[in-house]
């Protein structure tokens, strides 16, 4: 058999085991089987348990189930041979059996991966006709803006900043109740009002972000209902009646 | 050479994949299946023996005029086309185990692995490496996985015959070891 190569992971998004180099609990079983050079059919169940638990709070992968599952599997089984059987009792079955049944069976699939696994990099060295590559995976479908839409949106927020403050720092805290407040106001007036109403005329950033806060927090009470027609049109706020409108 | 080995020698040139002996015989009505074979073989010892950057090779259950390999690297370098990507363990675990145990449900390669599979299984079929083949009996009638043409054709097999018999790797899977009370 060809001298296999540890193939390395390429395609692993999302398999957090995998990027931890084994590829489940029964791998890193054979893994640690293998360097203590025991008898796989003959376990040392309580010394590979114990490795078995280090390494898996060590590679932080505690929050692998299938891993924790093995670990209580092991534990149970390491349990079960320190209790005391009857001599010469016929019926007294293995603990380890159905778990060195599995690791053998596992075993095996890992040699044919390897087998597999050469298999396809023969085959990769040759071409055939037509041959397309894979799409790639699609992006997350992107926010349709052109650049004129964005600097037109840039262009008006820096012109609403009456002075760029740069290097003073100045402790403002925002005044998320003042425009709370502000807003309420608003809303027991009007039925829909816009964003210019709450900010005023030439807000700061200040008035912007504490104002912009308490609009999302009110959204989130439930108190109002923010409506924007497409990416920087305005802001128009409603009061949350849809149920009176029916 | 024979006229239908030219034929399908144009044919192989014109797919993108590899076509099977009864597609091939849809070319000429009047060539039969031996006839198409012959042809084949003919085909395939004109390009061994003759000086040519291809082989005829039989894969996947078909025949499919692929690159010789001693040019992968300049091709691959110059990248008029592109190796397909390699499978990851996980993929190779789980393809291994529903190439053997077909028709298989996911439960059953969730077992062997000792992972949850799903995802792994979905990807693969994504790729067109594995579909689904039949409904399994019992509770919910779990879907049955099964290898599909593409399989053998990214491993570069005629048939799963050529998959090494389970008795020819080192670990045979043996029954359960007997219970041995020292």
């Amino acid at each position: 058999m060809s001298a296999p190569t540890n193939p390395v992971t390429q395609d692993s998004a999302g398999f957090v085991v995998e990027l931890e180099q084994f590829s489940g609990p029964l791998d890193l079983l054979l893994h640690l089987i293998r360097e203590d050079e025991v008898d796989i059919t003959d376990l040392p169940i309580a010394k590979i348990a114990d490795q078995f638990l280090a390494v898996i709070s060590e590679l932080g992968l505690n929050q692998a189930a299938d891993y924790l599952e093995m670990a209580a599997r092991l534990l149970r089984i390491k349990a079960q041979m320190l209790l005391p059987r009857r001599l010469g009792d016929d019926e007294w079955e293995d603990p380890r059996a159905e778990l060195v049944r599995r690791l053998l069976e596992y075993q095996q699939i890992r040699e044919l991966v390897e087998w597999l696994g050469a298999a396809a990099a023969r085959r990769a060295e040759q071409f055939g006709r037509g041959y397309s590559p894979e799409p790639p995976a699609p992006p997350p479908a992107p926010l349709v803006i052109d650049l004129n839409d964005l600097l037109a949106a840039a262009e008006r927020v820096i012109a609403l900043i009456p002075e760029p403050v740069l290097h003073r720092v100045v402790p403002r805290p925002l005044d998320v109740e003042g425009a709370t407040e502000r807003i309420e106001a608003l809303l027991a007036e009007r039925a829909a009002f816009g964003w210019g109403d709450v900010v005023g005329a030439r807000p700061s950033i200040v008035d912007v972000l504490s104002a912009f806060i308490a609009l999302l927090e009110l959204a989130k009470r439930g108190s109002l209902h923010v409506h924007q027609e497409g990416p920087f049109a305005p802001i128009e706020i409603r009061r949350e009646s849809p149920r009176a409108a029916h | 050479m024979n006229p239908l080995a030219r034929l399908i020698e144009a044919a192989l040139f014109a797919s993108a994949r590899p076509l099977t002996v009864e597609e091939l015989a849809t070319l000429d009505p009047q060539a039969g299946a031996a006839a198409v074979r012959g042809a084949l073989t003919e085909l395939r010892d004109a390009f061994a023996t003759g000086d040519h950057g291809v082989e005829l090779i039989e894969i996947a259950q078909g025949w499919q005029f692929l690159t010789r390999r001693d040019y992968a690297e300049a091709i691959d370098r110059a990248q008029f086309a592109l190796r397909p990507r390699r499978l990851s363990p996980a993929a190779l675990e789980t393809l291994a185990i529903i190439a053997y145990r077909q028709p298989v449900g996911r439960l059953e390669v969730d077992e062997i692995r000792g992972v949850d599979s799903g995802a792994v299984i979905e990807k693969l079929g994504e790729r067109g490496l594995v579909e689904i083949v039949s409904r399994g009996e019992g509770l919910g009638r779990p879907l049955l996985y099964g290898t599909t043409p593409q399989f053998l054709e990214i491993l570069g097999l005629k048939d799963l015959d050529e998959l090494p018999r389970l008795e020819e790797l080192s670990v045979a899977l043996r029954p359960p070891a007997p219970a041995e009370p020292e």
